[in-house]
């Protein structure tokens, strides 16, 4: 679509809702983007149909007081974001205008900003020479955003090969500057910004091929490290109950993972979490660099109060932004929260054109869209031979905390890691809920990954990951006996096997958010605790009763709890270390004995 | 002038459509006397949906429109008085005059929120202790319909120390209607308080206005006046279900549980309402959700509990007789922005212990109603749950939260071992000693 052709006008001929129907002269494209003039602001709109001369589009904002009559100005393009230097730490709402500058304390109908920030000069460095060959998403020089180099690109919509007819040198220029012209096979030259757009709903390009994943995504969380691990380029998603711990546990993997930026979409989700992200990131150090954690975020927020249509905009303008910095060679985490409030506004979309509804009126075609947007995500091999990647991790909320419901089962079946948060462990304040046995990784199973795990952490890491997992499986059924038979009728093996289980639970899955210390550990320390725990799951006692096994296992865990408390091998840490190593050795020469 | 259309076109039960041109969307009108709101618009054909139903409306009515949305005027002449869901006082007092503001106004931009920070202390244990509220939060009771949620709510906003209460009585029964305006004057702070009433012998669609109206008139007092405000909504199920007749009967396709498919965004809609505002203002919305059985599954709560910021579940304890508030399903999502931090540093640590040994006991009681025999440290735990369940869990209570967990302690000193709460040693070392008294 080409946004110098003469763009479409029309006049508003139906309203139901934020649904308006526009009868319009001359031509218009599925996607594209409209402004009505009511009184004295345009209302943003998407064509979501058109049939003859009648597109129904979806409006970004209020429609009330809006009448038959009122004239429409088409864009002649489809929803586009504004990429370039300065995206880095802002707060965008889901068409990417810049929250910070709308005035006023509430959001009016209508209000827009810039994005970037035209008046701000960057450092540019000249890539490449004049002369040389270049193509879409070549890196043609950089600026420091911040603390990351940002790479100018050749526009991605830029098709073909292209010369560097001129370059910019090294020097201060705002974004809207023209830093190179390139001229195309036909000669006919285009001048380059540090500025450029892309419509949120496609792809972007920007790669040379898609790559297996392999490497692990650090995250800090024990239950997803150590258990269900997560890639670089990797896709997981967070189904789970409301209040058995989605947001908590995504916040706490946007302080801790090991990525170079995080993008957080707050999809249709509470203002007061988005709230506590703005008042803490500012604060909060990055573990691993030392610099605020907010000079590695960005965060799309669209609120559950904020116009529906613009919901479903805003996750796909999270994944442009990111797939854009992936282009850069960055490890980009993208985080939304919560996609079935997408897949809700696309509901309530269907609706209102009348659809022919698929389960639960979502629209036929979920699953396809769902997965289409899984898909944007991955690891990739650029152009010069470098690699970025976009992790993604959404979480779903289900109705009524079913996992039999359309956008769960979609979902599932796009991405590839699953930490299904469990109502009971929630009500137990077992936190993280993530639910140790329906859980899984797949990439567990990618030779490539075990290779990296044997070769990073340590040999034959995932068997021992097995291990545990089958730890607590047994666990659970021999909890399930001792339930349904009782605590004396059945072997005391029984509850020790059903201690074990808990052992990992208490000392490893269970990890409290809130805590200095506790709230993430690194790879290192996970692994000297699950050794540490299958040496303990290893050791031979014999157990006089069962109420023994109970009171050795507590004693045991208590140890292991606090010296999650501690900083790793400090002095209390190894004082815990002792009396651990204290216990075990007198039951098992008293076992042997 | 006004134009006078007298010719319907079309009546079906909720709405009615007639030939008009240079009407706005969500345009109030009057219909044959009443009121009614434009909900389409196709060409020249308008629907508007009739709140008080159109039982007896003829095709030569007549209708003319209002040139607005629904709206209220606000102003200090709010305070101490009661309205009906149009905003027409309902105390025999006369108009309020003040600032014309149309309800369902514009969003808060996030950015300018504040985080909520200020404790809300109500004496009840199950809330302070557990579920901890601070103002600019937003939480339902659910609640099965014979559980007292209104008392409840009524002592909260009582002990709560707002500037200003505004009540919003949704299908509100007469009696419980009476029950608060009794309340409320007897704590004499009827000056303090704005009502806006559907009772159950209004329409049940006029309640769709109810919230709206509440937080506009709470906004004003908010970011106007700065003040603290509290809004009492009861009961939200009544609303979902006027929304859910309303949707029904423009043709929509419904669906959870009858439910229309946006009701996720229209209750998010209102709660979201709650803020705290920089100049030091705060809205903070309780609720009540009134549950069927205890299904919390149901569209309502569910939908419910996604938006709001916790829910205090209200059960009824048959081992000691009392209203709990049940420590399992209730949940404050915000007390972590204060304990700990305004209250004193071990409440984050002995409140998780006590849910946690009383979740013990519930398995304990699974077992001990499976005919199994019981340990001694599951006979412990069962003790330990009554007196727990008794002195801190109970409605009925009214103390301050130091007390509540100085008694905290005691339980745990009474009935536990120090390596059985699971509390990092350095809060133990200072705290178990702390108050060696049994409880009494
Ligand atoms: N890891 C954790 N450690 C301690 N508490 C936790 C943890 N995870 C969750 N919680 C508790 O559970 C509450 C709810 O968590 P959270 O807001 O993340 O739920 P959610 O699944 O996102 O719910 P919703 O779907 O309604 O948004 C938190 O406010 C906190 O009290
Ligand atoms: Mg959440």
């Amino acid at each position: 679509m080409n946004s110098n052709s003469n763009t479409a006008t029309g006049i508003i001929n139906g309203i139901i809702s934020n649904l308006v129907s526009i009868e319009f002269s001359g031509s218009v494209a599925q996607n594209e983007i409209c402004f009505i003039q009511h009184n004295n602001v345009n209302l943003m709109a998407e064509v979501i149909r058109i049939t003859g001369n009648i597109a129904q589009a979806q409006v970004f904002e209020s429609t009330r007081g809006l009448k038959i009559g009122t004239a429409v100005q088409f864009a002649g393009h489809m929803l586009e974001v504004n990429l370039g230097p300065g995206i880095l730490s802002r707060k965008y709402d889901g068409l990417q205008n810049d929250l910070e500058k709308i005035p006023g304390l509430f959001l009016e109908r209508g209000s827009v900003s810039d994005p970037l920030d035209a008046e701000r000069q960057f450092d540019f460095k000249p890539l490449v020479q004049t002369g040389e060959k270049v193509q879409a998403c070549h890196w043609l020089g950089e600026v420091k955003e911040g603390w990351i180099s940002h790479k100018i690109m050749v526009p991605f919509k830029f098709s073909g090969e292209y010369v560097v007819e001129t370059i910019a040198s090294q020097g201060s220029y705002r974004v809207d500057e023209t830093v190179a012209t390139l001229s195309d096979e036909n000669g006919t030259i285009h001048s380059v910004t540090m500025r450029q757009k892309w419509p949120v709903k496609k792809a972007l390009p920007g790669y040379l091929k898609k790559l297996r994943p392999y490497k692990l995504l650090e995250t800090g969380i024990r239950a997803i490290d150590t258990l269900n691990p997560m890639t670089e380029g990797g896709t997981g998603f967070i189904p789970g109950p409301f209040g058995c711990g989605k947001t908590v546990l995504q916040h706490a993997m946007s302080k801790n993972a090991d990525a170079d930026l995080i993008i957080i979409t707050a999809c249709g989700e509470r203002a007061n979490e988005v709230v506590e992200i703005f008042k803490e990131f500012p604060e909060l150090d990055d573990p691993r660099t030392g610099r605020k954690l907010m000079e590695r975020t960005t965060i799309i927020c669209n609120t559950s109060n904020m116009p529906v249509a613009a919901r479903e905009a805003s996750v796909y303008t999270g994944m442009t932004l990111a797939e854009y910095y992936r282009a850069m060679g960055l490890k980009v985490l993208l985080l939304a929260d919560s996609t079935s409030r997408w897949a809700q506004a696309l509901r309530e979309m269907s609706n209102r054109l009348e659809e022919l509804p698929g389960p639960d009126a979502f629209p036929m075609d979920l699953s396809a869209i769902i997965s289409g947007f899984y898909a944007r995500a991955g690891f990739v091999e650029l152009t010069n031979g470098l690699t970025g990647s976009v992790t993604f991790v959404g979480t779903v909320s289900p109705a009524g905390g079913n996992l039999k419901e359309p956008v769960t089962e979609s979902t599932r079946k796009a991405a590839r890691c699953f930490y299904a948060l469990a109502q009971k462990r929630a009500d137990s304040k077992r936190y993280p809920a993530i639910d140790p046995l329906d859980s899984y990784s797949k990439y567990l199973e990618y030779p490539g990954f075990r290779d990296y795990l044997d070769e990073k952490i340590e040999k034959d890491w995932a068997l021992k990951v097995e291990k545990a997992r089958d730890i607590l499986r047994r666990s659970v059924e021999s909890s399930d006996q001792i339930s349904i038979l009782g605590d004396d009728s059945v072997p005391v093996e029984y509850h020790e096997i059903f201690w074990k289980g808990e052992l990992i639970d208490f000392a490893l899955l269970q990890q409290d958010a809130f805590d200095d210390i506790d709230q993430s550990t690194p790879m290192g320390r996970q692994r000297y605790m699950l050794n540490l725990i299958l040496e303990i799951c290893d050791a031979e006692i014999r157990f006089s009763n069962f109420e023994d096994v109970g009171k050795y296992y507590k004693s045991i865990i208590n140890l292991l709890r606090q010296m999650n408390y501690c900083e790793f091998q400090d002095d209390s840490f190894k004082q815990y270390q002792i009396e651990i190593q204290k216990i075990l050795t007198s039951r098992v020469e008293k076992g042997a004995a | 002038m006004k134009k006078i259309y007298t010719h319907l076109n079309k009546i079906t039960k909720a709405t009615v459509e007639l030939t008009a041109f240079d009407v706005g969307n969500e345009e109030l009108a009057i219909v044959d006397g009443r009121y009614a709101q434009v909900v389409k618009i196709a060409g020249d054909k308008v629907t508007l949906q009739v709140f008080s139903g159109t039982e007896g409306i003829a095709t030569n009515a007549e209708a003319f429109f209002l040139g607005h949305a629904p709206r209220l005027a606000v102003g200090p002449e709010l305070s101490g008085r009661y309205f009906n869901a149009y905003g027409n006082p309902i105390d025999n007092g006369p108009e309020v005059d003040g600032i014309i503001t149309e309800i369902g106004g514009p969003t808060i931009n996030p950015v300018r929120r504040e985080q909520p920070s200020e404790l809300i202390a109500t004496g009840i244990a199950g809330i302070d202790l557990n579920n901890t509220l601070v103002t600019g939060q937003k939480i339902p009771f659910f609640a099965d319909s014979d559980q007292p949620y209104n008392q409840v709510m009524a002592t909260v906003a009582l002990r709560a120390e707002a500037d200003r209460i505004i009540l919003g009585g949704m299908g509100l029964s007469n009696d419980d209607y009476l029950y608060y305006q009794s309340v409320f004057e007897n704590a004499g702070v009827k000056h303090r308080i704005t009502a806006f009433i559907n009772t159950t012998d209004d329409p049940s669609v006029e309640r769709l206005l109810i919230p709206d109206m509440c937080l506009t008139a709470a906004e004003y007092f908010a970011v106007q006046k700065k003040e603290k405000v509290l809004v009492l909504l009861t009961d939200m199920t009544l609303f979902a279900e006027a929304l859910a007749i309303v949707s029904n009967k423009m043709d929509q396709i419904p669906s959870k549980d009858s439910m229309p498919g946006s009701l996720y965004s229209d209750l998010a809609r209102i709660y979201e309402k709650a803020a705290q505002f920089p100049d030091g203002g705060s809205i903070t919305l309780i609720a009540v959700t009134t549950l069927n059985d205890g299904d919390i599954t149901h569209a309502i709560p569910d939908n419910t509990g996604y938006i709001t910021e916790g829910q205090l579940f209200l059960r009824r304890d048959t081992g000691v007789s009392k209203v709990i508030v049940d420590p399992f399903r209730s949940l404050s999502r915000l007390k972590q922005i204060v304990i700990g931090k305004k209250t004193r540093e071990d409440h984050p640590h002995i409140m998780n212990a006590l849910v946690r040994l009383f979740s013990d006991a519930a398995s304990a009681k699974t077992k001990q109603e499976n005919g199994f025999d019981l340990t001694r440290y599951d006979t412990r735990t069962l003790q330990f749950a009554e007196q727990y369940s008794k002195k801190l869990l109970a409605i009925d209570i009214n103390v301050s939260i130091e007390h509540m967990l100085d008694t905290g302690w005691k339980l745990l000193h009474q009935f536990f071992e120090q390596n059985e709460t699971g509390i990092k040693a350095d809060i133990l070392k200072k705290y178990w000693n702390h108050n060696e008294i049994p409880v009494q």
